[in-house]
């Protein structure tokens, strides 16, 4: 039961961890219908944020780690818009199979250039969080799985609230359901759509800071693993759909938890491609997504 | 004789004639000829995919994969039974080369038609998506396959690539995919491209197109595999990843889509490129990724997309004596 349990905390930080990512992707998804590939790229440059600045703050600061989050967050943010401005915007409205190759093409220069800079060698990340390991009944609970949990659900509440709370939130749904009908009642679809890069890439530069936290190995194609898992994630949820990323998220954490505590593990990595695929074949729309056919 | 069987002929006897004197030849200029070539074979089928029939697959190293550890399995596995202690002739190595190339192709084939059936299915983004990571998928159970060097891949593979293999194998993926898509038949993997919903209600099964391009590009990725595997000699999971699927769609796209001769020469840039520039071999990928982003801004439908026939007509004319 003690590690049933464990096991189950375990996929709900790493869950929580993809969600974080998924938001992003599921977000752009809903306002320009395409896949942002160098998302996981984002995620990757929010851990090397992470690290840069942890290097000059004291460990182990619940303030010093939120200087570390907050100042990933904004950096990915401002990265996210401006490979909105200068590389997607341009091609907006063009052949998706245009778009799909950009997307590959920015998201391999992120990687690469990545590695000129920081190198290939994988650096250690800084605990910038207090590390503490708390035991409950053989329950072994650190502190970092906390914070993760804590963190993103503060992070996904505030999304809520952007969305459904605030008025850019609100034209981003209208775009997201008709983006011509949206421009002909005065919304600014520049804004909106700078605004949706913008937010999906904080929660994924803080995704990247909580991911590096856990797994503090950091290299510059550390994002490829996790971003196509959380796209899997989104995809399973209903892409488009903002619960239904959160949800995806962390059932696929879940079991990717479960079956790297199994005798399978060796296949860890295929299972989310599994789950993908399944997914695809019997509900495409995704958990929470509705079907939509096609207008001709 | 038709036009295309006669270039194809040719092509073999040249790669023959070359293969014969290859001693004469420097080992290094070899190895290039020899890496063009089988980037030509993945290139091209691919095209057939992505370009031809409009779909996007990230999956081609998935297949080659296949191919290459199926046929150096037959040669490292059946290869000392059936040829005895001796080794074998030339023509007994070379059969049994041929066989394992034709095995690998069907066996990548096999997996082709597998991955198609769910996934064709899906469209643009969705289907990149899930052929990549069946890819990933394909490269997970060689690692963990022991019989298959699990995560070390396969060592000791005979040297039998040689120039013609290769040039003979390149010359059939071209003649299969041009003669395919010149077709009566094939102008439905065209049609299939140009308007999916359009084909369908005049009667074309988009479906069954979109399969038959993937296998038969799954079927000459596979060969190249083999090719590929008996000319390294070794064989491992990394390296048919993500990145080498991505570096032949980077040949379909510069070639420009569903131009088979802009893709050949954009397959023969490519490969030999980054012997030329050995020196700034870290910057190749970042060059390779600024390469997609700036053409799909700037020319978005290819570097090497021209009017082959077209250009060739116009110098035949030009060059013919006056009078004729």
């Amino acid at each position: 039961m003690t590690e049933f349990l464990q096991q189950l905390l375990n996929g709900l930080s790493l869950g929580a961890i993809y969600a974080l990512i998924a938001l992003g992707y599921t977000m752009v998804y809903g306002v320009l219908r395409f896949i942002n590939f160098a998302h996981s790229d984002v995620f990757m440059v929010g851990a090397f944020i992470g690290y840069f600045v942890g290097e000059h703050l004291p460990h182990g600061t619940v303030l010093g780690g939120l200087v570390v989050l907050a100042a990933a967050m904004a950096g990915c943010s401002v990265l996210g818009m401006l490979i909105e401005r200068l590389v997607y915007r341009p091609l907006r409205g063009g052949p998706t199979l245009n778009v799909l190759i950009t997307a590959i093409g920015m998201s391999l220069f992120l990687e690469y250039t990545g590695q000129l800079f920081f190198g290939a060698t994988p650096r250690a990340f800084p605990s910038v969080f207090p590390t503490k390991v708390i035991a409950v009944h053989g329950l072994i609970i650190s502190m970092n799985q906390v914070i993760v949990i804590i963190v993103a659900t503060v992070l996904m509440l505030a999304l809520q609230f952007a969305v459904y709370g605030t008025k850019i939130g609100t034209a981003m749904r209208a775009v997201a359901l008709n983006p011509r009908a949206a421009q002909l009642v005065g919304v600014n679809i520049d804004v909106v759509i700078s605004f949706t890069f913008g937010l999906g890439s904080a929660l994924a530069g803080a995704g990247g800071v909580l991911y590096a936290l856990n797994y503090p190995s950091i290299d510059p194609l550390m994002g490829v693993v996790p971003g196509l898992k959380a796209f899997v994630a989104a995809v399973l949820g209903g892409v488009g759909n903002i619960p239904g990323a959160a949800l995806g998220a962390l059932i696929l954490g879940m079991v990717e938890t479960f079956v790297d505590g199994s005798r399978w593990s060796t296949y860890k990595d295929a299972i989310a491609f599994a789950i993908l695929i399944g997914i695809l074949l019997f509900r495409p729309a995704g958990l929470l997504g509705r079907f939509t056919a096609e207008k001709v | 004789m038709p036009k295309p069987l006669i270039a194809l002929l040719a092509t073999v006897l040249v790669a023959f004639g070359v293969s014969y004197f290859s001693d004469h030849i420097d080992p290094y200029y070899l190895d290039v000829i020899t890496g063009v070539g089988i980037n030509i074979i993945l290139a091209v089928s691919l095209n057939l995919v992505n370009g031809y029939t409009g779909q996007f697959s990230l999956g081609h190293a998935g297949f080659m994969s296949v191919g290459a550890y199926l046929s150096a399995a037959v040669t490292l596995l059946l290869g000392p039974r059936l040829l005895g202690d001796s080794g074998g002739t030339a023509l007994q190595q070379g059969l049994l080369f041929l066989g394992a190339l034709v095995l690998g192709g069907l066996g990548a084939a096999t997996a082709g038609l597998v991955v198609g059936i769910p996934s064709l299915r899906l469209k643009g983004d969705y289907l990149a998506l899930v052929t990549l990571g069946f890819g990933e998928i394909i490269r997970v159970i060689f690692q963990n396959v022991d019989a298959l060097g699990g995560a070390l891949g396969l060592n000791g593979i005979p040297n039998y690539t040689t120039v013609f293999w290769v040039y003979s194998f390149a010359a059939l993926t071209v003649f299969t995919v041009v003669c395919l898509v010149r077709s009566t038949y094939g102008r439905g993997f065209i049609a299939t491209h140009d308007d999916e919903i359009a084909s369908e209600s005049v009667g074309l099964n988009t479906t069954r197109y979109k399969i038959v391009a993937f296998v038969v590009g799954a079927f000459f990725a596979g060969v190249a595999g083999g090719l590929y595997g008996h000319f390294k000699l070794t064989i491992t999971p990394t390296g048919f990843d993500f990145t080498k699927s991505i570096e032949i769609v980077v040949m379909v796209i510069l070639g420009g889509m569903g131009n088979t001769p802009g893709v050949i020469l954009a397959a023969i840039l490519l490969t030999v490129l980054p012997e030329v520039l050995r020196a700034v071999d870290q910057y190749r990928m970042v060059l390779y990724s600024l390469l997609l982003i700036v053409l799909m801004l700037v020319r978005p439908k290819g570097l090497f997309n021209y009017d082959y026939t077209a250009i060739a007509a116009r110098l035949i004319r030009k060059f013919r004596p006056e009078g004729n």
